[in-house]
């Protein structure tokens, strides 16, 4: 198996088993090659990749645009707050346009649920869905199982917790079902008001009880508090989420084992984790960013040995 | 299909002796030379060779590297599978440093013209040799010649080489394959 099953990564849904273990042997390779004295290769040096980005984004964007960089890809970025979109073009209309000046790929993040599925089907370019609304985040889910893999040597029988809201997030969702694909065992825990129900159809178990989540747990995956999705309030005020959902250095070295904590970005520092757990041995935060590159380039060079000259 | 034996255990095993004098002439103590095999087929004739100068010459503190080359290769995109790539184990300084690329066949020379664009990822090196256990002539595709050589082949294009080692294959051989 050296090829990926699908034209388009729209998200983890999409991809079986074998795609993800082909993504991270990959993946090896180019952690190896991003440490080196000169961190690029020249594989797309004929490949032109547009970075079409709806939405706000720092780690996200940086990173595509580092991966594709570094595998020697042409580079376009185009966000929607300077662009013509505030001029009323669709969105099949503005990308139609960019991929008129001859792109190859697509990179997307938009905060429409469903956006890049939606693109995929009317436009010829290989699509990389960068986030799209409360849908799916594929590529954070990947770096997130990279990372567990990468410290705990494998990502099958490991208990896995994610903790927050639950029903604004994409990195909950593609996490789940990356997870769950590669053999974990997960469970959901956050306020009743932020998991959604029937979130159990997709075998995940939900807690609501945050020290017997993490007494439970190898590896915590803490989400933030998206308050720009929150059109009402969903728990009474910060400070409540923080003493109920927030984890700290005194809760985690009353657990009887040392676990893992991982945090997508950015953190709400003080919120969901405090300073001195984000800032500690047992958190892989800066990890997960750098093997975010790595994934990145796999998924990048995978899905770019797909178009055939 | 009929395949031809090239070379036996026994002529390789002197083949590599060879090749390891040879080496020892131009290199000395090689105290400024690393060996590099290139991915994959390359690393089981440079592990093979590092083998008979540690134990049958007493050099010690070899250098001894594998070289992947699949993101350097020119036909990216171009073939109908995705390259597969293999691991990099560089762990010393190349900088400045007499570099020798071993690698089992020489054929179009488009394997080593990648691994001269990939070494240079890992520093500036003083010079590069070329040492390869087959060498098919009049089949190059670029100015590439090797330094050492251990058996000059004439094939036809529709002719294969396979080198076949103990460690991998159960046998040490080389065959001309005809299809």
């Amino acid at each position: 198996m050296s090829e990926l099953s699908v034209n388009h990564l729209l998200g983890i849904k999409y991809l079986n088993k074998q795609d993800v273990q082909l993504i991270f042997e990959t993946a090896d390779h180019f952690k190896e090659v991003i440490n080196r004295p000169i961190k690029k290769v020249p594989s797309l040096r004929d490949i032109t990749i547009a970075n079409l980005f709806f939405e706000n984004s720092t780690r996200t964007k940086l990173s595509f645009e580092l991966a594709e960089k570094r595998l020697s890809a042409d580079v376009i970025n185009f966000s929607a707050a300077q662009s013509s979109v505030k001029k009323g073009e669709t969105l099949i209309d503005t990308v139609n346009n960019i991929l008129s000046m001859k792109v190859d790929m697509v990179v997307m993040r938009h905060p429409n649920p469903g956006a890049s599925v939606f693109l995929s089907k009317h436009i010829k370019a290989n699509i990389i869905n960068a986030g799209d609304g409360a849908h799916e985040h594929p590529t954070q889910a990947l770096l997130d199982s990279y990372s567990i893999r990468e410290k705990l040597g494998e990502v099958a029988g490991k208990n896995v917790v994610i903790v927050g809201d639950i029903l604004h997030s994409r990195v909950a969702l593609s996490n789940i079902y990356a997870l769950k694909l590669q053999g974990a065992n997960v469970k959901v825990c956050g306020p009743k008001t932020l998991i959604p129900k029937y979130i159990e159809k997709l075998g995940v178990t939900v807690e609501t009880d945050l020290r017997k989540a993490l007494q439970w747990c190898d590896v915590a995956n803490m989400l933030r508090v998206q308050n720009e999705r929150m059109d009402i309030s969903y728990f009474p005020s910060t400070r409540e989420y923080t003493q109920q959902f927030g984890v700290n250095k005194e809760l985690l070295d009353s657990l009887d084992k040392e676990i893992t904590i991982m945090h997508p970005g950015p953190i709400n520092r003080g919120v969901e984790i405090t300073s001195d757990v984000a800032d500690s041995k047992q958190a892989i935060i800066l990890d997960q960013v750098q093997n975010g590159v790595a994934v990145r380039m796999a998924v990048i060079y995978l899905l770019a040995s797909k178009l055939k000259q | 299909m009929s395949q031809k034996v090239l070379l036996n255990a026994t002529a390789i095993n002197i083949i590599l002796h060879r090749l390891a004098c040879q080496l020892i002439e131009n290199h000395n103590d090689f105290s400024n030379t690393v060996l590099i095999g290139i991915q994959p087929r390359g690393s089981f004739l440079a592990n093979r060779l590092a083998e008979v100068l540690k134990t049958d010459y007493k050099i010690k503190d070899l250098k001894l590297g594998l070289l992947d080359i699949t993101f350097y290769r020119d036909d990216f995109r171009r073939g109908d599978k995705t390259l597969a790539a293999n691991s990099t184990e560089i762990d010393f300084e190349i900088e400045n440093k007499k570099v020798v690329f071993i690698d089992d066949v020489l054929f179009t020379g488009r394997s080593i013209r990648s691994a001269l664009t990939a070494i240079q990822s890992f520093g500036r090196p003083d010079d590069i040799e070329l040492l390869t256990l087959i060498d098919r002539r009049f089949s190059r595709h670029l100015p590439i010649q090797p330094d050492y050589r251990g058996r000059q082949v004439d094939a036809i294009n529709e002719e294969k080489v396979k080198v076949h080692w103990m460690e991998n294959e159960g046998e040490d051989c080389v065959y001309l394959v005809q299809n």
